[in-house]
């Protein structure tokens, strides 16, 4: 937005410009830059510092380089941490999508009645604390006497174990798109909400079914929509922490203190105190985070662009 | 206090999250002044409570609250600031953290027995033994004692203790005619018994604690830590932790225990329901029986622990003590409020009172304490069976002087055990292994045998 402001103005003043100084400018974006570079800029560069350090309970505080990221790189616990939400990413985010795409589009169908309770319901679990969420997964998924207890008990075998080791990240995964899909569908609908009404006349007069306009002009006409939701969730596959930490009391053997590459840095740090090896793990998963991302957009802009 | 840890525990875990938000804001507002005030001597105490002034202390005991204000009550001209910075765990990153930052922690603080060592090995602890706490030591229980001193000083004083007992319900024992355990054989032939006759109930539930694990390897006999000064040795494969093995490893291998998660809801529904017969846990316990599993009321019952060859012997499991911080500006005013709060009638009275157990002699022993007979307990004077336990409490045990570490990664490696109920030695041998290493990634000289 900046940057349009900016070229429309030298566009019809090129000269002016010089005399005032950008200074009014940097007024206007200080309440941001201060907020940012105290609470992001800050803060990474200091875990940038403590990366390059060592302090132990004996012996004190030392240089070491690039030690602590030797360690991580070769570190089979990060690597199995990514690995598990890199498994999650691959098959949450997807699903998660797709069935947000799907209740937009049913709701910008018009065919839906009630499409104002519909779409308070299906947002209502973001509006849930994602704390207050896990609580409550955490008791119906309870395999004694939470609601999957129950279901066992009444078929008579235990069909449903959610807390148990091989079910904990599907377990994970149904949390989380229960409280995201709702966020998701938001934004897929305005995407959908600002496509010219002339574009769906002119689909009429062509002959097009309502599937066909759905593929042919909603879909893409969303496409935008669909890499900044897929960004979003990616960094937040990523970051997948709260959920996983709140169950780990319920199912302590299938959640270790590294299941994700958070929770591991959490630990390192909260229950080790090696707040430098964890500032490292923080560092290399924000770097392989923002390439990922960064592809993803790159790959879906030029598609788009195509 | 180990009685409001437990029923928080649950709570505590979830408010992890919180706390880590709120750390940010901590470490932030820590960056102010620094000060190192001067320890003195018995004397100094006496006239710092006189002068006055304003201490605070961190503490997550319910009767916190009620001791700070008859402590004000007392000493008009002290003042003290109360502050519940979050229950174990929570409490000692915040503390590690001011002290890191070499300002903003409290001058008084609770700290269970198993994370003191740390704290006090780091050097961030006051030895008491300047104001003349050493002396105090026949006041106390000769295992809450043991466990405030460390390398020879004094690092805190202890508040209540937590002598292990067997915790056992007496309707189920009654229903499928189970004898109640003298020794881990019988408990197991119980366990046997109990899970034939009802696939839905256990002797117990054991998904893995650590300070279950490490209790129950200090009540065989096991030294499986060995700390003098910086060289620390670990021995998980000691006698006495093979002892506590071949028993437990009976249970675990045989699938005959519970595999609900301690502390969860549906822990405390077991509890109340018969499918979760017997406890084996601290002295703190009742309380939490009475609050958290009202359906168990009239049927809980208390006995020794077992023990392997019918000569008794006991550990302790959980306890706290507070402690004063070196970083405190007026260390005399906080030593003289901690001795007030753990080694006065006034005061002890007070903790009694909200279902603690104490550590002090004088209380154990009293027979207002001694002849309670809580209904829950179908009028059992389990105080009796408590302090009893409290005598036998085998002597020369030491945690890690990084048990708090230890404990959180404890499930790391034991989780396989127990999910697919193998063995609890290789799992032994592999939390050795991340002690070990981590032990000596901190600058310690840590051999493994």
């Amino acid at each position: 937005m900046t940057t349009l402001s900016a070229a429309r103005r030298k566009g019809q003043s090129p000269t002016a410009r010089r005399d005032r100084k950008d200074w009014k400018g940097w007024v206007f974006i200080a309440p941001f830059a201060i907020v940012f570079l105290a609470m992001i800029v800050v803060p990474v560069v200091y875990a940038i510092y403590l990366s390059f350090f060592r302090d132990q309970l004996v012996g004190g505080n030392a240089f070491v380089g690039f030690a602590n990221y030797v360690s991580v790189l070769s570190d089979p616990k990060f690597w199995g941490s990514l690995g598990r939400v890199s498994l999650f990413l691959v098959v949450q985010v997807p699903i998660m999508l797709v069935l947000s795409l799907i209740a937009a589009l049913a709701l910008d169908s018009a065919r839906v009645h009630g499409a104002g309770f519909f779409r308070i319901m299906v947002f209502l679990p973001y509006a849930v604390p994602g704390v207050v969420a896990a609580l409550i997964w955490g008791f119906i998924y309870g395999d004694q006497f939470g609601l999957a207890g129950n279901i066992n008990h009444l078929l008579g075998f235990d069909l449903l174990q959610p807390l148990s080791s091989n079910w904990i990240l599907g377990s994970i995964g149904n949390i989380v798109t229960w409280e995201f899909m709702g966020y998701n569908m938001l934004i897929f609908y305005a995407a959908l909400k600002v496509i010219p009404t002339e574009l769906y006349e002119a689909a009429e007069i062509d002959g097009a079914g309502a599937i066909r306009t759905v593929f042919s002009i909603k879909i893409p006409a969303v496409r935008g929509a669909i890499v900044i939701a897929t960004i979003f969730s990616i960094i937040g596959s990523f970051q997948l922490f709260n959920e996983p930490q709140l169950l780990k009391p319920l199912a302590p053997n299938a959640i270790s203190t590294y299941f994700t590459p958070n929770m591991y840095a959490y630990n390192l740090s909260f229950s080790g105190q090696q707040y430098n090896y964890a500032a490292a793990v923080a560092i290399v998963m924000g770097i392989i985070t923002a390439v990922i991302a960064y592809v993803v957009q790159l790959r879906g802009t030029s598609q788009e662009n195509r | 206090m180990k009685n409001g840890l437990r029923s928080a525990r649950t709570w505590r875990r979830i408010s992890t999250v919180i706390a880590a938000t709120a750390m940010v804001g901590g470490a932030l507002v820590a960056c102010s002044s620094t000060g190192t005030g001067s320890s003195g001597s018995s004397d100094d105490v006496a006239a710092a409570l006189a002068k006055g002034g304003t201490i605070t202390y961190w503490s997550w005991t319910p009767s916190a609250k009620d001791q700070v204000a008859a402590f004000e009550k007392a000493y008009p001209k002290v003042h003290v600031k109360l502050v519940n910075a979050g229950t174990s765990n929570d409490e000692y990153t915040k503390l590690q953290n001011t002290i890191k930052a070499g300002s903003g922690a409290p001058d008084v603080a609770q700290i269970e027995y198993f994370a003191l060592p740390q704290f006090a090995l780091s050097k961030s602890l006051v030895d008491l033994t300047s104001f003349g706490f050493d002396k105090l030591k026949s006041d106390y229980s000769t295992g809450s004692w043991n466990d405030v001193n460390i390398d020879g000083g004094v690092y805190g004083l202890p508040q209540d203790s937590g002598p292990m007992a067997l915790f056992y319900n007496k309707a189920v024992f009654d229903k499928y005619g189970l004898t109640v355990p003298t020794t881990w054989d019988q408990y197991v032939a119980d366990a046997k018994k109990l899970h034939a006759a009802n696939p839905d109930a256990y002797i117990t539930s054991d998904t893995g604690d650590a300070g279950m694990a490490t209790s129950m390897i200090w009540q065989a006999g096991g030294h499986p830590f060995t700390v003098n000064g910086t060289k620390v040795g670990i021995n998980l494969q000691d006698s006495g932790t093979k002892k506590y093995t071949a028993v437990w490893n009976q249970l675990v291998e045989n699938k005959l225990l519970s595999p609900v998660a301690g502390w969860s809801d549906d822990w405390f529904k077991g509890l109340g329901n018969g499918t979760i017969a017997t406890l084996v846990t601290g002295a703190w316990m009742p309380g939490n029986f009475e609050a958290s599993v009202p359906d168990g009321s009239g049927n809980w019952r208390v006995a020794p622990m077992p023990t392997y060859d019918g000569k008794a012997a006991n550990a302790e499991n959980g306890g706290s003590s507070q402690a004063v911080l070196k970083q405190s500006k007026n260390q005399a005013l906080a030593a003289g409020f901690l001795k007030w709060l753990n080694n006065s009638k006034a005061s002890t009275s007070i903790f009694v009172k909200s279902g603690g157990f104490p550590s002090t002699t004088s209380d154990l022993e009293s027979s207002s304490f001694l002849n309670q007979a809580p209904a829950y307990f179908g009028g059992q004077k389990i105080n009796q069976v408590l302090v009893d336990g409290s005598k036998n409490v085998l002597s020369g045990w030491s945690y890690l002087p990084y048990q708090v570490y230890a404990n959180s990664v404890f499930s790391d490696s034991f989780s396989s055990a127990y999910t697919n109920g193998t063995s609890l030695d290789p799992a032994l041998q592999s939390w050795q292994k991340a002690l070990v290493s981590y032990g000596n990634q901190q600058g310690f000289t840590v051999t493994g045998k």
